[in-house]
């Protein structure tokens, strides 16, 4: 489960001003860690010994600490053993007989045998300090919190969607023990609680670090949650009667380090570690959300979100996860047709080659939509300017929020734009085109991925046309008019680029094969392309992309290696 | 139901939120208030001080469920506390709590105060009453019972029925 930046994100980048760096000690090894760093609001603030020893290639293990929230200090999971350079009564440093700096471990004030350690999530370093990420003592305090936790934890993992993916599971397996010392009956608290539409809560699995109450306090901005009752009767809860219920709150679900927070639609429908992960974009607004698809044999499961701080932080919001049904819809596009009857790709590519070639200069127009690629878009482009086609992307506008849904629901306005599609505004150019087909200039229209019967171009005026050719996923009005209907692909179905409102390309991959005969519409087009302009292409989408960034002014200079996981911004 | 908290009480709660640098602060001292005059805190009770301090119910409810001697429900007109202390605990407290509660037809391992349908008795387990020496104590109300033998428990189950 290495992807999904869900449970365990990265901490964030540190700061590019250099700040002051000290020097401190992991388990004997020296290294330099800057003094102060960015904490969860991005705010300076001075280095803790779990960033510290995060820097130093280690990791300490944690269940309420999580880089993009205030920290709790509740799990008490990261506590760690460490000293710090020992003072004589001169105030003056103390050194060994190699001239080393003697160090005074923590140790219990009345027990000095007994190392005191502190929890890394919320303690600073200081210069000089030795932190023990490894030493036995601290394993020790380790061993002793897991077995704490797992006092009233019911032990369910076989049943327990979390299962696979379970920081209480990873950590037993390095600091746990087989047998179980505890012989008292367990403390049984509510389980199955409804605590709102997407969300059901298993009390007995949770271990109270909070992550989530201060995920909705803090980010979603809807106190909703709450601990209520006390000691071994804690209980994460809503105000009773009152739902949790915000566009965030399945964020709540990745952030829960353990099996009490599931989603009702993830829930018992796969083993997490059946899932193949893919990286790649939520479609659903112009914010592009990073993602992360899981999908077995062909199916999608889930969304999760995938850390990406310039654009998505680690959340995305539950509208946007919840969208991917329509990818295994039934209904799917899956044929080729002809005039209604179905074909195959060659003969209709040939017939639809034949008939662009022969058409008058301007008799053609072209809707592409905004939900496409932008190499797709690019393509479409050059067929459009080798037949003289006006051009144009349906606007898709909604409202937007505070935190990540844009205004923009499609999710490549702007590659529409960059590829010269269609103009700053999405959609001016419709009823031109519309014009054009009532006044027998536009002969031929071209449509991709939108229900232009919805945008402006009504059903009788598409009768009038001597030829449509449309593709799209789902059947709609439009498709039902077309002479040639072309199947595409879903986006988990093909790899590209979107650029998302604020001009950032991004990159998806594949995650699962297309239904049926539909093919990506890249592939396609590339072949259409060929065959009216005469232009030879690129049979790879990494070629595409740089023949389309040395093409496209907006994507001058960028090539497809550089992009990586994290997106570019272009120039607009 | 409605819910409505009478005017001078209100303005002697609104006066008390300004004694606190942090309008929050003074959750515990409105509970403390409602429970005297309502004899218990209601939903509506922990909706309406969360109104009044700018918060969210849940706030206050965490407050709410943490101290146990906050009632949400109305308590029985006769209400006897256990005590589960150590010396009562010795001296039979146990035995004691359980004779109530099969007198009364509750479940004597229940976890929380339980209160007969007919609303006469509440009965719970408390901690330490301060009265080790004279164990078992029950306090009934606000009158403590030391010594309390099955004999004193028929005596206060007999006068909460009249």
């Amino acid at each position: 489960m290495s992807n999904a930046a869900t449970t365990e994100a990265k901490p964030a980048a540190p700061a590019p001003p250099p700040v002051e760096k000290i020097k401190i000690k992991v388990d004997g090894r020296e290294v330099e860690v800057p003094k102060m760093l960015p904490n969860w609001q991005g705010k300076l603030e001075a280095t803790t010994m779990l960033q510290a020893v995060q820097i130093a290639g280690g990791e300490v293990p944690h269940y309420c600490y999580h880089p993009k929230l205030p920290v709790a200090g509740n799990c008490r999971m990261c506590l760690v053993e460490f000293g710090t350079p020992m003072m004589g009564p001169d105030r003056k440093p103390v050194f060994n007989e190699d001239g080393s700096p003697k160090i005074a471990k923590s140790v219990l004030p009345y027990e000095p045998s007994t190392p005191r350690g502190a929890i890394a999530c919320a303690t600073p370093i200081s210069p000089g300090m030795e932190i023990y990420p490894n030493s036995s003592a601290t394993k020790q305090m380790r061993e002793a919190v897991l077995e704490s936790l797992l006092i009233n934890h019911p032990l369910d993992c076989p049943i327990c969607d979390q299962a696979g993916e379970c920081k209480l599971q990873e950590y037993s397996v390095q600091h746990g023990q087989a047998g179980s010392n505890f012989v008292e009956a367990k403390v049984h608290k509510p389980k199955a609680v409804d605590l709102g539409p997407r969300i059901v809560l298993d009390d007995e699995r949770c271990v109270l670090c909070t992550r989530c109450i201060r995920f909705t306090k803090d980010i979603a901005g809807d106190d909703a949650l709450g601990i209520v009752n006390r000691g071994s009767y804690n209980t994460i809860a809503a105000f009773p009667g009152a739902k949790f219920d915000n566009n965030y709150t399945l964020n709540t679900v990745d952030l829960c380090p353990v099996g009490a927070l599931t989603s009702k639609d993830f829930r018992f429908q796969m083993r997490v570690w059946f899932l193949k992960e893919t990286k790649s974009l939520c479609t659903s607004c112009g914010t592009g959300c990073n993602t992360v698809i899981g999908s077995r044999e062909g199916k999608v499961y889930r969304y999760e979100p995938r850390q990406n701080d310039a654009v998505n932080s680690t959340w995305m919001c539950d509208s946007g996860r919840l969208n991917y049904k329509w990818i295994g819809r039934e209904d799917r596009l899956q044929d080729v047709l002809v005039r209604g009857q179905k074909s195959t790709w060659a003969s209709a590519l040939k017939e639809i080659s034949e008939k662009l070639s022969k058409a008058a200069s301007g008799s053609v127009a072209v809707i592409a939509s905004a939900r496409q690629t932008t190499e797709e878009l690019y393509l479409l482009k050059k067929l459009a300017t080798k037949l003289g086609a006006l051009t144009d992307s349906v606007a898709r506008m909604g409202e937007a929020d505070k935190l990540l849904v844009a205004a923009d629901k499609n999710p490549n306005s702007n590659g529409a734009r960059l590829t010269g599609i269609a103009g700053a505004e999405l959609g001016s150019a419709i009823s031109k085109i519309a014009d054009g087909i009532h006044s027998g200039a536009i002969k031929t229209l071209v449509v991709f991925g939108d229900d232009v019967t919805k945008a402006g171009i009504s059903a009788d005026l598409l009768a009038k046309l001597e030829t449509l050719i449309v593709s799209d996923i789902l059947p709609n009005a439009t498709t039902k008019a077309a002479h040639y209907v072309l199947p595409g692909c879903a986006h988990a179905e093909k790899r590209g680029t979107f650029v998302n409102v604020k001009g950032r390309l991004q990159k998806f991959t594949k995650a699962v094969e297309p239904k049926g005969d539909a093919r990506p519409e890249w592939e396609f087009l590339h072949e259409l392309v060929h065959n009216v302009t005469g232009q030879n292409g690129f049979i790879s989408i990494e070629g595409l992309f740089n023949q389309m960034a040395k093409e496209v002014p907006g994507f001058a200079g960028i090539e497809w290696a550089q992009v990586d996981d994290q997106g570019v911004n272009t120039i607009s | 139901m409605s819910f409505s908290v009478p005017a001078n009480l209100e303005a002697e709660l609104d006066e008390l939120a300004t004694h606190y640098p942090v309008k929050r602060s003074a959750s515990l001292m409105f509970l403390h208030a409602l429970q005297e005059h309502f004899g218990h805190v209601s939903k509506d009770a922990v909706v309406w001080t969360a109104s009044k301090l700018g918060l969210q119910p849940i706030n206050v409810q965490e407050i709410l469920t943490f101290y146990p001697m906050f009632r949400q429900e109305p308590l029985g007109k006769t209400h006897v506390k256990v005590c589960r202390t150590l010396s009562c605990a010795l001296a039979g407290s146990g035995g004691l709590r359980a004779h109530f509660c099969e007198k009364l037809g509750l479940d004597s391992h229940a976890h929380v105060a339980q209160t007969t349908p007919d609303g006469k008795f509440t009965v719970e387990f408390v901690e330490c009453l301060a009265d080790c020496g004279n164990a078992p104590v029950v306090m009934v109300n606000e009158e403590l019972v030391a010594k309390a033998g099955m004999t004193e428990a028929d005596a206060i189950l007999e006068k909460g029925k009249r």
